[in-house]
């Protein structure tokens, strides 16, 4: 780890000064992610800008009834916020399911939203990777890959972004608002991680210098039924190899609304679009269930070890309708 | 159940009650020190560079740009370093891991090789500098896949025989009414016991001194003095708490390379490994892929048995993992072979981890069991227990006891055994497919020799020293109560000092064999402290010491086949859809001699049951297939079980007494671990109707093989299931 | 914000288990390694220096971290408590005192982080915060009870190699109703106070 500086910023035109004036400086949130990559040198920042003291620590009600969250507003705030809790349970299981109680007190839901691919390619600086080394080669797609993508991936990086969050927060629409030097701007979540292509080192649609300040949810609605299931290797404290947040509203037996969104099998917190408009309609039961994951799917592009995650998100797809579907008819 | 089981001449009190540690308050406080936390003036940092390269040589070591940044006091390497003395075997009679003499040369035999060593005023600046050094190398092709039919591999004999064979396998085989011929695999295993590895080396006086975290003070004494060319008298070891070891805390290159530093700068060095380091360089658990052939009549009854285990290690240094060393205890047949092969590849050299030969061993000879109770339609119990030796299958020596029945009938009783369904996928709890597993386990009861002081104060209270180690294991409480018991006081009367090797040679705390050596020793010092007692009534201001050595004693021991025994149960609940496995439930019964203290003893019991459990569902080092080297090597990409995935496990014993043995105790390290592993997969079987045979049995392997159809059971003419 | 030394190391204060430590740090220098390579506080134990093992766990601002992926300058002005600090003289925390008579550890290596996250645990569960395994974490179900599977989820985050989880949960669990003891103790206590 090289010598850098550290600013502690107070507000948020000063944070965004702070790190226009020096190229290599980076925000400081909970430092989870960062850190860790500063040890293994992934990251090498000359300066540090630390924005934890800034007043974007609240979760509030938005006028037209949704959430406004604070970028700074760390994953356990988040969870244990009651009106999370009440209006997206799908959010506060998601973020209950990811790291270990440590690190969600510490960790920040801008910081989360930004948060490295956990690869082992590109955690280890004497291997080739595109994303931290562009054009120096993706030794994943013919290597270790059991956890790779299989959606949203291309032969030139086939890695899973690790965030539970982002899976509940991508099936709820959320938008995400960042200041600039030259103003504010905002991005919806499903637009906001950038296709991979041959770019994968170009992950969010954030303009250079761009801090998060909130992340905004639309009123709860179908969300308030909702539900966030994860598979991992372990019990706890481990990255999903595959995982649902879904939402369902079901009257007189069809389904009038769905929200769904996979974790662990995509470049990006996967919004399953194709998956949303076969349920949208339709008869809620197994099989329009199993349809909408097939229909979603079909997109799947599997690597010799990690075609188990088809069928693996398929079953969890069926599964949590199910239970969302039975919880709603008792 | 009752917990005590003393032999006849030792029951006084302590030894069988539940004691708490000794040193606990310490533990619970932070107030116990551990090798990297004992402060010293003037310490500079040291921080281990490792090759990046997977085979070849080191072309340039660039030092001078180092050298420039800011606190670096020195970098050693192959051009600098003094030269090592290698040519020795060490107290545990092998030779040293060449990975621990570092700097010795420019050749680069692994990924991970240590090349060079950069010392700083402070650890931050250390770290950078290590980072920044440039290392050259001219790279060469490697091999370091291990595979079942590895043309290079050959028979090794480790610690025991390579092989040994007596019968008509192949004629006992064909004379078999139900044949098991199948093939497991486990894979590489790390230690990660979270201290890692740390020592600190200083010159005082004219003596070397390191602080250091290891399993035997003598022990890393005498190989640091060999190494070094020094005499034992001026080195001090010492090891006051260390936080794990399970056989990976012996000599290694952190200790090497302070001592270097300590003497180029004249000054305390630290070296702590990180966590990625330890993945080289503190040796592992090595893949195994073994073959188990099974041959039985229809009842059950084995006519023949084959195990062949490989490993592989590294191209300077061998290592045994001898997998099939359990079979020539376990069970007997008319046709006897077992194996251990090894191959050398270009991979860093594997040690002993917790159970090594049984660990892995019984994963495939109690999987195969189990596989051959399913094919003869007899439950898997009674199965063993038609199979249970007289003697020693291989030596034809007697056992000193084999308790191995007890273990299951006490088992079968409490985990309700007898209400089982034997056949497999039917048991059903929401998406859970539920099933139950059973596996026997064994590991040796060995001593090696030891010396202990004890004396008895003036102020009327005793004090014990023995350079012994507490790993974690409770041996320190131990060994107070034994010596308590000895003495005939109470075990507040008695201080034991360990961790020193200037208290003189013992046994280090390694398979399951620490606290039966150390026992040993002091008991034997207690007993003639009694009776020079007895004679002289005053004792003077400096006290009386009487100190023994066990060396004679334990060469005096009748030749036994002696060994703690178990039986693992295991409860298991499998979403096939997901692939999700979570044991429910885990009971082991064991016979393992005398219980010094039942706290410690059953929390090192169900500790390695957990291993087992983490062996079967989670643990696996990963090797990028095209270079050879580690694939996420940290905590994140090498699962170790956490708490959720630990149910509430029971461990009990059974007595288990030999009135031959002076000691009694059998150690309680190991045991745990052995069938565990198998027990969890046999219990995946019984509720799901297949078969693992390749640890661990991970989400992606249960899903795969829901889709795939067992190639054993499908492809009977390779062997697989001969029901003639 | 501490004035800078230089352009990468700044002069502090820590306030640690109540007391004030100033010293000039190293950017770089983690809250773990400011603890136990400048202030002599080993009692936090570096395991992994990832993140990934829970042993640096310590309270900052009353909430459970791992030390070692917080830098040390980013930590000042909060109050940090380690495990130095858990006991009231010679009387151990509840929780400390669960471990050492129920055995919740075995080399003693992650026990600092285990009990300093337990601590936490506690707290975390009393203030009705749900975990992984709370079935309904709506606000209106109310905490969970803190059953063995509650907490081993919440102490999943704390990694114990030899294997002593069994004995951690029983500790944990003792610890836990020893604190719903004397919280109910204190809360009769504060009200016949404010009724005086």
């Amino acid at each position: 780890m090289r010598e850098f500086g550290y600013q502690r910023a107070h507000d948020v035109a000063g944070a965004v000064a702070l790190l226009a004036a020096d190229p290599d400086a980076r925000f400081l949130g909970g430092g989870t992610n960062l850190v860790d990559l500063m040890k293994t040198g992934v990251e090498r920042p000359a300066r540090l800008v630390d924005v934890r003291e800034l007043p974007l620590d609240r979760v509030e009600r938005t006028a037209d009834g949704g959430l406004r969250i604070g970028a700074t507003v760390t994953n356990s705030d988040l969870a244990a916020d009651p009106e999370v809790r009440s209006g997206y349970p799908a959010l506060t299981q998601a973020v209950l399911a990811g790291a270990s109680g440590q690190l969600r007190n510490m960790a920040t839901v801008g910081g989360n939203l930004l948060q490295r691919t956990r690869c082992g390619y590109f955690a280890d600086v004497t291997k080739p990777c595109n994303k931290r080394s562009p054009g120096s080669g993706c030794p994943a797609v013919g290597g270790e890959h059991h956890n790779h993508a299989v959606l949203g991936a291309s032969g030139h990086c086939v890695a899973v972004h690790p965030s539970d969050m982002g899976v509940a927060l991508t099936a709820f629409d959320a938008v995400v608002s960042y200041e600039t030097p030259d103003g504010p701007g905002e991005v919806p979540l499903t637009d906001f991680y950038l296709p991979v292509g041959d770019t994968p080192h170009r992950e969010t649609a954030l303009p250079p210098g761009a801090l998060i300040t909130h992340v905004s949810l639309p009123p709860a609605g179908v969300a308030a039924r909702s539900r966030y299931r994860k598979v991992r290797e372990r019990a706890s404290y481990a990255f999903a190899i595959g995982s649902v947040a879904a939402a369902l509203r079901i009257e007189d037996g069809l389904v009038r609304e769905a929200r769904l969104a996979f974790g662990g099998v995509a470049s990006r917190p996967w919004r399953a679009h194709a998956a949303e408009a076969v349920l949208t309609g339709a008869r809620a039961g197994g099989e329009t269930f199993a349809a909408a994951a097939d229909a979603e799917l079909a997109a799947a592009t599997p690597l010799p070890d990690n075609g188990y995650k088809v069928p693996l998100m398929r079953d969890l797809v069926v599964s949590v309708l199910t239970e969302l579907a039975e919880g709603e008819a008792r | 159940m009752t917990i005590t089981s003393p032999g006849a001449a030792a029951l006084r009190g302590a030894v069988g009650v539940a004691h708490t540690r000794v040193e606990g308050r310490d533990k619970v406080t932070g107030a116990a020190r551990y090798a990297g936390e004992i402060p010293f003036a003037e310490l500079a940092h040291g921080w281990l560079a490792l090759s990046t390269v997977t085979r070849g040589r080191i072309r340039s070591v660039e030092t001078a740009a180092v050298l420039d940044m800011p606190g670096v006091l020195t970098v050693l390497h192959h051009g600098n370093a003094p030269r090592l003395n290698t040519d020795y075997i060490g107290m545990l009679g092998v030779p040293p891991d060449p990975t621990a003499a570092v700097f010795q040369n420019d050749r680069v035999p692994y990924a991970g090789w240590p090349v060079a060593l950069v010392v700083a005023e402070t650890p931050e600046q250390a770290r950078e500098a290590a980072e920044a050094l440039v290392v050259t190398y001219d790279e060469e092709p490697h091999d370091t896949a291990l595979v079942a039919d590895h043309p290079g591999a050959y028979p090794a004999e480790g610690h025991m025989p390579a092989e040994t064979e007596k019968g008509d396998l192949e004629g006992q085989l064909a004379a078999s009414a139900v044949v098991v011929d199948a093939r497991y695999t486990t894979p590489e295993q790390q230690h990660s016991m979270i201290e890692p590895h740390a020592a600190t080396a200083l010159w005082d006086g004219g003596r070397l001194e390191v602080v250091d975290s290891n399993q035997g003070t003598t022990w890393i004494q005498g190989e640091l003095a060999k190494m070094f060319s020094l005499d034992e008298s001026s080195v001090r070891v010492r090891s006051e708490h260390i936080g794990g070891g399970f056989g990976s805390k012996g000599l290694r290159a952190h200790q090497v390379s302070a001592v270097m530093a300590a003497t180029a700068l004249q000054r305390p060095v630290r070296v702590v490994m990180t966590r990625r380091q330890m993945f080289s360089l503190a040796g592992y658990r090595s893949p195994t892929t073994q073959r188990v052939r099974l041959g039985a009549d229809l009842d059950g009854r084995l006519r023949a048995l084959e195990h062949h285990s490989l490993n592989q290690t590294s191209t300077v240094y061998e290592f045994i993992e001898p997998g099939a060393g359990v079979a020539r205890v376990m069970y007997d047949a008319d046709a006897h072979r077992t194996a251990n092969h090894v191959v050398r590849l270009d991979v860093p050299s594997p040690t002993w981890m917790r159970a090594p030969g049984e660990a892995p061993g019984s994963f495939a000879i109690e999987s195969a069991l189990d596989e051959l109770a399913e094919r003869c339609g007899v439950d898997p119990i009674e199965l063993r227990l038609r199979n249970e030796p007289e003697t020693g299958p291989v030596s034809g020596l007697p056992f000193s006891s084999r308790n191995l029945p007890a273990c299951f009938r006490e088992g079968a009783r409490r985990f309700g055994w007898a209400d089982r369904d034997p056949r497999p996928g039917v048991r059903r709890d929401g998406r859970w497919l539920l099933g139950t597993g059973t596996a026997a386990a064994s590991f040796g009861a060995g001593a090696g020799p030891s010396t202990a002081k004890v004396t008895a104060e003036a102020d009327g209270s005793f004090s014990v020293r023995i350079a012994a180690a507490d790993i974690g294991t409770g041996a320190r409480t131990a060994l107070t109560l034994i010596a308590a018991d000895a003495l005939e006081t109470t075990p507040d009367r008695v201080r034991v000092r360990i961790g020193d090797s200037d208290f003189g040679p013992a046994m280090i705390a390694g398979g399951s064999m620490g606290t039966r050596s150390w026992a040993w020793a002091i008991t034997a010092a207690a007993g003639e402290l009694r009776e020079r007692l007895a004679l002289t009534p005053d004792i003077p201001p400096e006290g009386i010491t009487v100190r023994s050595d066990t060396t004679e004693a334990i060469r005096a021991l009748a030749r036994k086949e002696r060994h703690s025994f178990g039986a693992q149960f295991a409860e298991v609940a499998v979403d096939t859809a997901t692939g999700e496995i979570r044991v429910r439930r885990m009971l082991g019964i064991f016979a393992a001699g005398r219980i010094v203290n039942p706290l410690t003893a059953r929390n090192q019991l169900v500790g390695g049951m957990t291993w087992g459990i983490s062996m079967a569902l989670h643990e696996e080092a990963v090797r990028d297939r095209e270079t050879g080297r580690h694939y996420s090597p940290d905590l994140a990409g090498y699962h170790v079980a956490t708490n959720a995935d630990v149910p509430d496990i029971e461990a009990d014993w059974v007595d288990d007494h030999d009135p031959d043995d002076p000691v009694g105790i059998k150690g309680v390290g190991e045991i745990g671990i052995v069938g565990a592993a198998a027990a969890v997969a046999n219990a995946v079987w019984h509720a799901t109707g297949v078969r693992h045979r390749n640890l661990p049995i991970r989400p992606d392997r249960v899903l795969t093989a829901a889709s795939t159809p067992d190639p054993a059971e499908a492809a009977p003419s390779d062997g697989g299931a001969a029901d003639a | 914000m501490a004035p800078a030394t230089s352009s990468t190391s700044s002069a502090i204060t820590l306030n640690i288990n109540g007391e004030k430590h100033q010293l000039t740090i190293d950017h770089r220098t983690t809250l773990l390694d400011a603890l136990r390579e400048r202030l002599d506080l080993t009692g936090t134990k570096k395991g992994c220096d990832q993140g990934q093992c829970g042993a640096c766990t310590v309270l900052v601002d009353s909430r459970r971290v791992v030390s070692c992926l917080n830098l040390a300058v980013a930590a000042e002005g909060r109050e940090i408590t380690t495990i130095e600090g858990m006991a009231e003289g010679d009387e151990l925390h509840p929780v400390q005192q669960a471990f050492l008579d129920l055995d919740g550890y075995q080399c003693g290596y992650c026990t600092p982080g285990q009990i300093c996250s337990a601590v936490a645990v506690i707290e975390e569960h009393a203030a009705g915060w749900p975990s992984a395994v709370t079935d309904d974490v709506g606000p209106e179900a109310g905490p969970p009870p803190l059953t063995p599977d509650e907490i081993r989820e919440r102490m999943s985050g704390n990694l114990c190699r030899c294997g002593a989880y069994v004995s951690i949960v029983q500790a944990v669990s003792r610890a836990a109703g020893a604190y719903e003891a004397t919280r109910d103790e204190r809360r009769t206590a504060a009200a016949k106070e404010a009724a005086a």
